[in-house]
């Protein structure tokens, strides 16, 4: 209809506009500001770190990462200043007329470059350039020497992603004002609004109760409005105390693109001991991720990169490695997925290549090695939820015609210029926060009586197009016997709803899900006891009920708070036992077109199968897989950020390719329900396992295709042409068994 | 929106004269500006240099499509869905229609116009390809009179035309007599839809009995300004298709094009594929 | 500078300069915010508003260029605030999640239905090739335009 109240659709009286000064350079120190005459400075208002009342940072979990550089800058786009007019079209030409001189300092742009450690970026020591490292250890025994001495062989593969954008079709934006009395106010495009207080307390020095955040319509966020709204939000309330006026400040896309964060690029290594029958004996894993230049939630990423990189296999033993560097490249962040796309594209590479070595089919090897019920994960978590990757697996296979299509396509492939492969990926993804993250949240879901009598849900988790509304009403209509249009929810406004936790981790229909109803239960309890309503009531009974409480108490709110499952036990020092109280389980299958003319790859078919817990509404949760897979399609083969000296050279939509609708395929979609006690209904989260699976499914589909072992994405035509016009007719390397543990390697990329 | 407004003029005159009596008399230059699907993005961007402009856009005078029994002139305002909708180009000039097609989107092909895409020289620009494979003439106009010149000879050096600064593109005339002919285009872009062509080939051929009497080919991104492939041409001319003259053939367009790196792709991508859609298009004749 | 124009069957008179972006004038002067910004190149065509029956990005029109025009936006779909059958199946097939790409993709699918009642796969990929979507992976947003064809929405 036109009618959703987007940030930048809204204005306020007397709103003035905000501009963002940044630097233009990687790494330095900042030697002079000066500002051009040209420009009547007056009508402006100019902020810098020194008009901040309360800390000079963006805390999430460190306080390395500061609201507006002072002395130095750590990555270009970074801010410095911060400028505010009435007018919005004169802040272009202000921002330029903002002169700034640096000492340069070489930067470094690479996770070798950080690892080198020639140039200290941050912090110091031990823990120079790195902002976070795990040990994660099955069964906390490192891996014994005759493992590797004794097997049949040793696999080793090193696996690359690259970053990328988040390219929500609405750009980071909110309008913030302020007052002496009330304190600061911001609305805006953002996932996490009380990850926004948070900030705001620090910056301005002020409790939560006078910082009061709203969350707008959003227009997409898939995680890169998760931690950034800390930033801008920040920024505009600063300009609003400083210049007494409401001020908008929206990025347009260039700058968008340019300054906020991405996916971590990612260098996972493996080695891997397996037994000829292809068993997996040991695997010794080196995950490391690129941060950018401050940490923002690189430790999360790197957390649940690190749980998730053996994947939905059996390992007798098990030692990850990994950590999180600092790069002279603006922060990157949270984007769906969190790390776990990073390590899954590399192991389930890596599984494809275990299988060619061994002589097994990708299936056969994954079926000897798949997880069920009753065995322990990686960190010594026992599956008691029923879990059948075998099935799974079969099922996949069915439905995408796997085997058929296999033959047809090796028989057809030498006889035509378009090589056509099929290839899958096996998976699981954790829902909610790793370990005790959820206890600590300690999420409170409300829900009241209107006057009017009607339930109305207040939760921080925001709708950005995932379903939240939708969903969370659903649950409460389920619960109270409701029809689903009775349900209202209010806008996410922390002055008025509690905090239920952040919109991430695909944690909402599981967690808070599991509180809606909960609370919803409570409150029809309430009403019962109160002698208004009996059991078996109508939707009619519930709204007299209702109004006749009102009318003895004035007013009725029932609440819910996280309880703790009593078997959920996660040790943080050792990295071990349960992380997650819920996995969903998935077999991707990809089907490709390489176009030997042209080197061009592109999907021409997809399945994606998963076992979700229970699917509240089926529409919705559909589409949720669809648009991951489109993503993961843009990730595998499409999505390149080109990196200048640090800069984002296409920030552009032009230059950042993202899939149109003519480049994503039909994508059958397919659930299975094995209820888990802990979600609402029985429902796990679904939002970012779709994210996990497509780019490994398309890569060892395209090696199904062209023989040719691609360890890196994206995967451009360009790559792909370097490599088939390389390798020799005889194809990849030789793959002869030997005795003793041969080692089969990837040159390095 | 990163420029002011208030800073342009665009000014739009009822009659193409009258237009080109204002690019003859005016001592500030004013650029013509006709979808603006260019143009207005530089404005967005905050690079739009020039800041007067006069307005092309829906003059009658530019914006038709003229059929004759030997010919069809299309004016320089034609927008790229009337080319489009066309069915005589379809039929007769199907390298255009195709060209026109993929030309970024629906809505892009709705206000962008032959004469701007010429005008604007990219050398990846999508209908020069096939304006060169069919030979194109183009009518330049001003107030003093109007010349015709092989659209071969339009593009002088990176984005620099014969345009004189008071000339306008009219027209481009293309014949109808391909009757008979083997057509071959094809457009590598970063993806399926809305792409800017990282190479391009448009090519037209007369053969009898295997020998190729006529062939012209002509490219995108493949050279500085859009580019008739001279001397790939030469080398198949009165030839048949053997797996020699193939080899020939690609020997040839490497010879003749200098692609580039940019941050779509790679000059050895581009000239790989190049000679890849070439040879795509000889095993057709 | 003046400019007159019908929006959404209304006759409008605008004051702005001539350069000023189609876009900017509906949501700026006629506080008719549903055409976005969501890239300001025409790539994404959040911005899509029909001109005289044609499907364009507004964020490439400058208003002078729009005089006399008839422009639609997403605003003029709706029936006397009844959802538009193509709006009704959008809601109904899960064609929109977060929102922000719809008016543009009601728009174009709008467009493509006047051009093609019965459109194939194809035509549709095409008819929304200019419309990007990051949520949705565009398959429902597909069966929403078949949807919309088969209730003849091109009345």
């Amino acid at each position: 209809m036109g009618r959703a109240k987007y940030v930048d659709d809204i204005t306020l009286p007397d709103m003035w506009f905000g501009a963002t000064v940044r630097s233009t350079i990687p790494r330095g120190r900042i030697t002079s500001i000066s500002f051009d005459p040209a420009i009547p400075w007056n009508e402006y208002t100019i902020v810098s770190a020194a008009d901040i009342p309360g800390e000079n940072c963006i805390v999430h979990l460190t306080k390395d990462h500061p609201c507006l550089a002072v002395t130095h800058v750590n990555h270009a786009e970074e801010p410095i200043l911060l400028l505010a007019h009435p007018n919005r079209s004169v802040l272009p030409a202000a921002v330029a007329a903002v002169h700034i001189t640096y000492e340069e300092l070489p930067a470094i742009y690479t996770i070798e470059d950080s690892e080198k450690k020639v140039q200290v970026i941050w912090g110091e020591g031990e823990s120079a350039n790195t902002f976070k490292t795990y040990l994660m250890q099955k069964d906390q025994k490192p891996i014994p020497d005759e493992i590797w001495q004794t097997a049949d062989y040793i696999v080793e593969g090193e696996y690359r992603t690259g970053a990328q954008e988040q390219l929500y079709i609405e750009n980071n934006g909110v309008i913030a004002e302020y007052s002496e009395t009330e304190g600061v106010k911001v609305q805006g495009s953002m996932q996490c609004p009380f990850y926004l207080v948070h900030a705001l307390e620090l910056v301005f020095n002020l409790p939560a109760e006078k910082c009061r955040v709203i969350q707008t319509e959003t227009g997409g966020a898939f995680g890169g409005k998760e931690d950034f709204p800390s930033v801008i939000g920040s920024h505009a309330a600063l300009l609003a105390m400083k210049s007494g006026h409401p001020v908008k400040l929206c990025y347009d896309r260039a700058e968008d693109m340019a300054s906020t964060t991405k996916r971590h690029p990612s260098r996972t290594r493996h080695r891997t001991a397996v037994s000829k029958d292809g068993k997996l004996l040991a695997g010794e894993i080196d995950f490391a991720i690129d941060g950018g230049a401050y940490a923002t939630l690189s430790p999360v990423v790197l957390s649940r990169g690190t749980i998730h990189a053996p994947g939905p296999y059996h390992w007798p033993y098990l030692t990850v490695r990994a950590k999180a560097v600092a790069t002279n490249i603006p922060p990157h962040g949270a984007f769906r997925g969190f790390g776990a796309p990073q390590s899954i594209f590399a192991l389930e590479r890596h599984m494809d290549k275990i299988a060619k070595v061994v002589g097994l089919t990708p299936e056969e090897l994954r079926r000897r090695n798949f997880l069920g019920t009753g065995d322990h994960t990686a960190t010594g978590q026992l599956l008691k939820d029923p879990v059948d990757m075998q099935h799974l697996l079969t099922r996949a296979l069915e439905e995408s015609d796997y085997h058929a299509k296999r033959e047809q396509f090796d028989r057809e492939n030498p006889s035509n210029t378009v090589k056509r492969g099929i290839g899958f990926a096996t998976f699981f993804h954790g829902a909610g926060f790793t370990g005790s993250g959820e206890r600590r949240l300690n999420s409170l879901v409300e829900i009241e009586l209107t006057e009017h009598g009607q339930p109305r849900l207040l939760v921080s988790s925001t709708e950005f197009g995932q379903g939240t509304n939708t969903i969370l009403c659903q649950v409460a209509a389920q619960t109270l016997r409701l029809p689903y249009d009775r349900i209202l929810i209010a806008q996410p406004d922390t002055r008025h709803v509690p905090n239920s936790g952040p919109t991430v981790a695909s944690r909402t229909a599981m967690v808070v899900g599991k509180l809606v109803e909960r609370a919803a239960q409570s409150l029809c309890d309430t009403l019962i006891h109160s002698g208004h309503l009996t059991p078996g009531y109508t939707p009619e009974d519930f709204r007299q009920a209702a109004l006749l409480y009102l009318v003895d108490h004035g007013s009725l709110k029932s609440e819910a708070r996280y309880e703790s499952p009593g078997d959920i036990f996660w040790d943080d020092e050792n990295y071990s036992g349960e992380a997650y109280p819920a996995y969903a389980w998935a077999v991707y299958v990809a089907e490709v077109a390489v176009d030997a003319t042209t080197y061009s790859a592109s999907v021409t078919n997809f399945y994606a199968l998963q076992e979700v817990g229970k699917v509240l509404h089926p529409i919705l949760a559909a589409g949720q897989i669809e648009g991951g897979v489109a993503q993961g399609i843009g990730y595998a083969l499409y999505e390149k950020c080109v990196w200048n000296n640090g800069h984002l050279a296409n920030n552009q939509m032009t230059n950042y390719i993202m899939p149109t609708s003519a480049d994503v395929p039909h994508i059958h979609v397919s659930f299975e329900e094995i209820p888990s006690p802990h979600g609402a209904f029985g429902a796990k989260g679904i939002g970012e396992l779709p994210m996990d699976g497509p780019a490994p499914a398309i890569l060892n589909a395209i090696e199904d295709a062209t023989d040719i072992v691609f360890t890196e994405i994206p995967l451009l035509p360009e790559d792909i042409f370097e490599c088939m016009t390389r390798i020799p007719e005889t194809g990849s390397e030789s793959l002869d068994p030997a005795v003793a543990g041969p080692i089969f390697s990837e040159a390095a990329a | 929106m990163r420029s002011d407004v208030t800073q342009y003029d665009l000014i739009a005159p009822k009659s193409l004269d009258a237009v080109l009596q204002i690019l003859a008399d005016s001592p500030d230059r004013y650029i013509p500006i006709a979808g603006g699907t260019e143009l207005m993005v530089a404005l967005g961007a905050g690079r739009l240099q020039p800041k007067k402009f006069v307005s092309l856009w829906n003059l009658k005078e530019l914006r038709f499509i003229e059929v004759t029994p030997d010919a069809i002139q299309i004016g320089a305002g034609t927008t790229f869905t009337d080319i489009r909708s066309n069915p005589i180009i379809t039929s007769a000039l199907s390298l255009l229609s195709q060209a026109a097609s993929w030309t970024g989107s629906i809505a892009n092909q709705n206000r962008g116009t032959l004469g701007g895409n010429i005008v604007n020289a990219s050398p990846a620009a999508d209908s020069p390809p096939a304006l060169l494979a069919y030979d194109a003439t183009v009518t330049l106009i001003s107030s003093r009179g109007s010349r015709t010149i092989p659209y071969r000879d339009f593009h002088l050096s990176y984005k620099k035309t014969a345009l004189a600064p008071d000339e306008l593109v009219h027209s481009i005339t293309l014949s109808r007599n391909f009757y008979g002919y083997k057509t071959y285009i094809r457009k590598v872009g970063t993806r399926n839809a809305q792409a800017i062509s990282k190479i391009a080939i448009a090519a037209l051929a007369r053969t009898n009995h295997g020998v190729i009497e006529i062939i012209r080919i002509g490219a995108a991104s493949l050279r500085e300004t859009p580019a008739r492939l001279i001397a790939t041409e030469h080398c198949l001319l009165n030839q048949t298709i053997t797996p020699r003259v193939i080899t020939a053939a690609r020997t040839a367009i490497l010879s003749e094009t200098l692609p580039i790196d940019d941050i779509r792709s790679t000059a050895k991508y581009r000239a790989a594929v190049a000679a890849n859609l070439l040879e795509e298009f000889l095993h057709t004749l | 500078m003046t400019t007159k124009l019908t929006i959404n069957g209304r006759a409008q008179t605008i004051e702005a300069p001539p350069m000023k972006r189609l876009l900017d004038v509906l949501r700026e002067d006629l506080q008719l915010t549903g055409a976005k910004e969501g890239c300001g190149e025409g790539e994404c065509g959040s911005c899509s508003v029909l001109m005289n029956g044609d499907l364009v990005n507004s964020c490439l029109v400058p208003i002078l260029q729009a005089e006399g025009a008839q422009i639609t936006t997403i605003e003029g779909i709706a029936i006397d605030e009844k959802l538009h059958p193509i709006q009704q199946c959008f809601l109904e097939n899960g064609g929109a999640q977060c929102g922000i790409c719809t008016p543009g993709m009601i728009l174009a699918t709008h467009h493509l239905l006047e051009k093609h009642t019965e459109p194939t796969l194809l035509q549709i990929q095409e008819g929304l090739s200019g419309n990007l979507c990051r949520c949705t992976g565009y398959t429902r947003i597909f069966n929403a335009v078949r949807a919309a064809a088969l209730a003849g929405a091109a009345e």
